[in-house]
């Protein structure tokens, strides 16, 4: 694959299937950020130099940076001694257009000059409505009392996995004796995941951050697709372990190892679309994990190509669980799309045990610009009208539903929770608590902050364990605060916050979206 | 219902109850329970009061008593309609009533005593109780100004807006001898003023009164749903009623494990558990989650030959029990038991998620403090963990 690079502000473009002609002489395209430095306060310790993945700094007497390929990432800024940087985004660069924005003028001069797809990475950065923001929750007063998390017993726990319609019990010597067979379940202490992000997208570090984070929270992470590196083996109880187009690292002791399986059908930020890392990121650590030669492309198709439909996936899920003895879940993850209710279904009734939807708002490490900002639907939606097909159907409890792309706070996922899911995913906000400031150039692979890259120069500037100690404790943080918001609300138990949109009203919503969500406008009451 | 925000509207409220039953299964006439809920009178409003009386029909034990208000003539007339195409109607009579005062506008209020037609029951399937719930939740939800309020066999409920001592002297309770009395006074916090949203609130044979505001209403509603239940009576204590048919009736749990299913053990409680029984209690957190009924309450419900009173999970209402030879009373307060029994030979405050349960036939009182069966004081609520069979 020849990944064109434009020079210019760092973006890349794939060219398309008729041959591109690269045009040399590129248009101009103001940068996006103005790098400045006062030479005053500079103790002139190249600091700058060395922290800047992009390498936008060069040294003529003093630091120097070409704006152009500055990509805001705020590393050399963070870590000046000196603080004698300073990155703001560049103003008025171009003039005001509503129509033509300056995204739109970019990204048509780009495409211009190489004929490519323009790439990106993270979530899609429109604004789009944010129906979060429109939802309130319910609190107590007078009527029931509230309940003090810090004196009374709160419940987060979950539970994922299918449960059955009815328990089946028997009076045995004077005892009630359990019939029911219970299918496999994961147990987690709060109801947050970490969502998939491959070794290959994320460093090894960070991805043993997440490991080592989730095994002291007492919830899961998730491999990705990328397999399982031998250094994380002993976090894979606490794992996902995908099982995606590409099937890189899938062998029976990889699904034995984890704590449930994944089958990816599709992720949030590029539904119907496969994933390529470039064969340039392809190490001997990767190629041994993904079980792939060293520097060939890794290619993940669009569809898995042994599932074209139903019936297929069906299959695919039967087939992993006999590999596992039908000891662990099997988990479906699909990106929300238009008819992601009846698309549910069909998987919960095809043998999901958890069916994880990703919103369109949902991370990436790479995925074409179009496809990120275009395809898809809000993750709200889609938890309302996948937990309410389910209910109609009378098959809710066959699966759990794990709710992805986009949550930002506690607030999110009580409200994802409220409108009908079992759990959360973050995976952006997991980043974040990283370092991540949000560039969306996780793409390129240089990312300064030593996530989303290989380059061992890079990757070291995280320490796996200090990184865990910020995801534990960002877990801490919403696990309280889900807590706090139970006990306003008079409940002391997730479950009987899950699937209450009773406790949810809208606010600035239109009728349409209203029914949809199955939420009463504020100002009606009970 | 005009709107579908009306559809899910709902009353909550505040309340007193008191409840009496002979273990021996002996009859009183409802005299006593009007004493017990007329004193707790300053915890109602006004705007609803209610009974259920167990063992009131002997001579008509074999039928369907279906108590039924209407407001209007042409609701009357669709309903008995409905209800000679599916049952043999072997008797009709209005209510006995008593003009009071206090009672204003009252809805027609007739009674029938009715058995599904066989014909009918074999088209659809089902158990007769299955078809006299399915056909009144048809009226309920179907028929604009009719309600069934009532339609279990020898039991009756009897409500209205206004104080439950007047209601008591409106239906004139003291006619009737029942072995199970359960009572309740209604403090709603709003009110369309109709009598169909007052307490008891009943299904089939099962009745239950509720001093409390359910806080999981919305998830326990959808999960009722799931099973067909439909939520007509704009009352959060439906839920409840629905609940126990579902997990004792269809799902045949026994009456502990239901208990413990509405005001489930907490985790930590769980996790001592010794096995089996820990595998049993996490298998009924897992498959019936969406049952815990959360926030405060303290209900007493009755079905044929049994009363069990229940507290929420950490206790945010009153409930007291209390003893006497082979009577045993609950009431929101020691004073409601009083007023039935002056000299009680024990009294005690169920803890937290700690069902009381009597048995006609049987002595023991689950939950009573002293016997083997369960533990006075906070322990871990998982009753069905620790009686013995019923």
């Amino acid at each position: 694959m020849t990944t064109t690079s434009t020079g210019g502000d760092g973006e890349r473009a794939r060219p398309a299937a008729t041959a591109p002609r690269a045009v040399r002489a590129p248009l101009y395209r103001p940068p996006e950020f103005r790098w400045e430095h006062d030479p005053e306060r500079c103790a002139r310790c190249k600091r700058c130099l060395q922290q800047c993945g992009f390498r936008a700094i060069s040294w003529q007497d003093g630091p120097v940076a070409d704006p152009a390929l500055c990509v805001g990432c705020h590393r050399c800024e963070a870590f000046c001694p000196q603080q004698a940087i300073t990155i703001r985004p560049n103003p008025q660069y171009l003039r005001p257009h509503s129509l033509w924005s300056e995204a739109h003028r970019r990204n048509l001069w780009l495409q211009a000059e190489t004929g490519g797809v323009l790439l990106t990475g993270m979530g899609n950065d429109l604004p789009y409505p944010i129906l979060w923001d429109h939802l309130l929750l319910d609190a107590c007063q007078v009527t029931n009392p509230s309940i003090d998390p810090l004196r009374e017993p709160m419940e987060l726990r979950t539970h994922l996995g299918a449960a059955p319609d009815r328990l089946e019990v028997a009076w045995e010597g004077g005892r009630p004796e359990l019939r029911t067979e219970m299918p496999p379940v994961l147990e987690l202490e709060t109801p947050i995941v970490f969502a998939a992000m491959s070794y290959g997208s994320i460093s090894l570090h960070a991805q043993k951050a997440l490991a080592m984070a989730a095994e002291e929270c007492g919830i899961l992470w998730n491999t990705g697709e990328g397999g399982l590196h031998a250094d994380l083996r002993p976090y894979a109880h606490r794992a996902f372990v995908q099982c995606a187009s590409g099937r890189f690292g899938v062998t029976p002791e990889y699904l034995q190892a984890g704590a449930a399986i994944e089958i990816k059908i599709g992720q949030g930020a590029k539904p119907g679309i496969g994933g390529h890392l470039p064969g340039e990121k392809v190490s001997q650590q990767v190629s041994e994990t993904r079980m792939i030669p060293a520097g060939s492309d890794a290619l993940s198709p669009a569809p898995q190509h042994d599932i074209y439909s139903i019936e297929d996936l069906r299959q695919l899920i039967y087939a992993l669980k006999e590999a596992t003895a039908y000891q662990k879940p099997v988990s479906v993850k699909i990106a929300a799309v238009h008819n992601v209710a009846a698309i549910a279904s069909g998987i919960v009734r095809a043998g999901a045990d958890i069916i994880y939807l990703d919103g369109f708002r949902g991370g990436t490490g790479a995925a074409p610009t179009v496809i990120r900002d275009h395809l898809g639907i809000p993750i709200e939606i889609a938890v309302a009208v996948v937990d309410q097909q389910l209910r109609e159907e009378g098959i809710r409890q066959r699966a759990s539903i794990i709710a992805a792309g986009g949550i930002r706070s506690s607030a999110d996922a009580a409200k994802a929770i409220a409108l009908g899911a079992d759990a959360v995913a973050i995976g952006t906000g997991a980043l974040l608590a990283l370092g991540c400031t949000l560039c969306q150039k996780c793409y390129t692979g240089r990312c300064s902050w030593g996530i989303a890259t290989q380059d061992p120069a890079l990757t070291r500037r995280l320490d796996p364990y200090l990184g865990s100690l910020r995801l534990a404790n960002l877990i801490r943080a919403w696990s309280a605060e889900l807590e706090e918001i139970l006990g306003a609300m008079g409940l002391n138990a997730i479950e009987s916050l899950r699937g209450s949109r009773e406790r949810l009203r809208g606010l600035g919503l239109d009728r349409a979206t209203l029914d949809i969500l199955g939420v009463k406008p504020a100002g009606v009451g009970a | 219902m005009s709107s579908r925000f009306d559809r899910g509207a709902r009353n909550i409220s505040g309340c007193g109850l008191s409840g009496m039953m002979s273990l021996r299964g002996e009859r009183v006439s409802g005299t006593a329970i009007r004493e017990s809920i007329a004193i707790l009178h300053d915890r109602s409003n006004g705007l609803g009061g209610g009974f259920a009386a167990y063992g009131i029909y002997p001579e008509r034990a074999e039928q369907f008593a279906l108590h039924i208000m209407y407001y209007s003539p042409q609701a009357q007339e669709l309903t008995e309609e409905a209800l000679e195409a599916g049952f043999d109607v072997v008797h009709d009579e209005r209510l006995p009533t008593r003009p009071s005062r206090h009672i204003a506008d009252p809805p027609a209020l007739m009674r029938y005593f009715v058995s599904p037609r066989r014909a009918r029951l074999a088209e659809a399937g089902l158990t007769a109780e299955d078809y006299v719930l399915e056909r009144v939740m048809h009226i309920n939800a179907g028929i604009e100004g009719a309600f069934v309020f009532s339609s279990g066999k020898n039991m009756g409920a009897f409500k209205a807006v206004g104080y439950a001592e007047d209601v008591a002297d409106f239906f004139r309770l003291d006619e009737y001898r029942a072995n199970i009395w359960i009572a309740h006074g209604r403090f709603p916090t709003n009110t369309p003023g109709w009598w169909a949203g007052a307490h008891p609130f009943t299904l089939l044979d099962w009745a239950v009164v509720h001093n409390g505001e359910i806080s999981s209403y919305g998830i326990n509603r959808r999960y009722l749903e799931m099973f067909g239940y439909r939520c007509t009576m704009r009352t959060d204590t439906e839920v409840i009623a629905y609940l126990l048919d579902l997990l004792i009736r269809r799902h045949e749990l026994p009456v502990e494990l239901a208990c413990d299913i509405l005001a489930a053990p907490f985790w930590k409680h769980i996790e001592e558990l010794p096995e089996p029984r820990r595998t049993l209690y996490r298998a009924l957190r897992r498959t019936y989650g969406s049952a815990l009924v959360n926030g405060p309450f303290a209900i007493i419900f009755g079905r044929q030959g049994e009363m069990v009173g229940l507290n929420d999970r950490i206790k945010l209402r009153p409930l007291v029990a209390a003893r006497k030879d082979d009577w045993l009373y609950l009431s929101s307060e020691e004073a409601g038991i009083r007023a039935m029994c002056p000299d009680p030979d024990l009294v005690w405050a169920p803890p937290a998620g700690h069902p009381v349960i009597g048995r006609v036939g049987s002595d023991r009182v689950v939950g009573e403090p002293g016997g083997a069966l369960a533990p006075a004081g906070a322990g871990p609520a998982c009753t069905g963990a620790q009686e013995e069979t019923p």
